[in-house]
């Protein structure tokens, strides 16, 4: 297992880390990196990624416990059933025509916001969080349904991540007939 | 002076010169992110190769720090199964 955060700092994961103890690799991406390499628009974002290095499970949303199922509805249980049975070679992963039919690739406007998001980031880190934030805005416009930005930079917009505009946000989102998370279909 | 992002790396140049890159980005169809006042230009990566990326199924390498700062690469791992798990703090 490896388990990055897109995170705005080390220290907003070091908690998380410190108290989980792992094992495994937790790595900090405060550039998103993995975000646009993988198209991942929100967390969790989960991917299976067999011994050749090849993706045969795309990006979907699983959680390891059941702490947040009173608000998410999903189950830890039947994503670690399937995830146990893979690993120790009981039942195969997806075959790959169905992983591409699952996909989400971006498009050039998901391209555009991230690029807007790279130079808030930048200003932000520079200590010019006026201006970060106006790229933070343009880009979470370009690209409503990518709550790495729209969620994830309200930490460098001074913007509580659990507060009242968040729950503004996600209203007005679902209210509209969005989902907030996008679990894949089998 | 002028930054330009690129590649995840910010280098200075002068104002001429990093108009001047952006206005090339922009013209090979990269997304480019500019603020003018702040003399700072963003040059992202084309939907068309991240998507060619993803398609061919090969996990898109990445290396990034830990805690302590150490450098981790998705390639280590080759040779075992691995559980990427994206998450955040908020």
């Amino acid at each position: 297992m490896i388990t990055v955060a897109l995170d705005r700092s080390d220290d907003d994961a070091r908690p998380w880390i410190e108290s989980a103890k792992p094992s495994h690799p937790s790595l900090i991406d405060t550039h998103h990196v993995l975000a646009d390499l993988y198209n991942i628009v929100n967390v969790p974002t989960i991917l299976w990624i067999d011994e050749a290095g090849r993706m045969v499970r795309p990006n979907d949303v699983a959680f390891g416990t059941d702490t947040f199922k009173h608000i998410t509805g999903l189950e830890a249980a039947r994503h670690l059933a399937a995830l146990r049975a893979w690993v120790r070679g009981e039942a195969a992963a997806l075959p790959e025509a169905r992983v591409r039919a699952l996909q989400s690739l971006p498009t050039e406007t998901d391209q555009q916001a991230r690029a807007e998001f790279g130079l808030g980031e930048w200003l932000s880190a520079n200590g010019r969080r006026e201006a970060a934030a106006r790229h933070f805005t343009r880009a979470g416009e370009l690209a409503p349904h990518d709550f790495t930005i729209r969620r994830g930079t309200m930490p460098m917009r001074g913007i509580d991540p659990m507060g009242p505009e968040f729950r503004a946000m996600l209203g007005a989102w679902v209210k509209a007939g969005n989902p907030y998370y996008r679990p894949l279909p089998e | 002076m002028f930054t330009i992002i690129d590649n995840g790396r910010a280098s200075q140049v002068d104002e001429r010169a990093g108009t001047e890159l952006a206005r090339r980005a922009e013209a090979a169809g990269r997304p480019v992110a500019i603020d003018p006042a702040e003399r700072v230009a963003y040059l992202g990566v084309t939907a068309a190769e991240r998507a060619r990326a993803l398609s061919s199924l090969e996990a898109p390498d990445f290396t990034l720090p830990d805690l302590d700062g150490r450098l981790h690469s998705l390639s280590q791992h080759r040779g075992r199964k691995v559980l990427l798990v994206a998450y955040g703090s908020w």
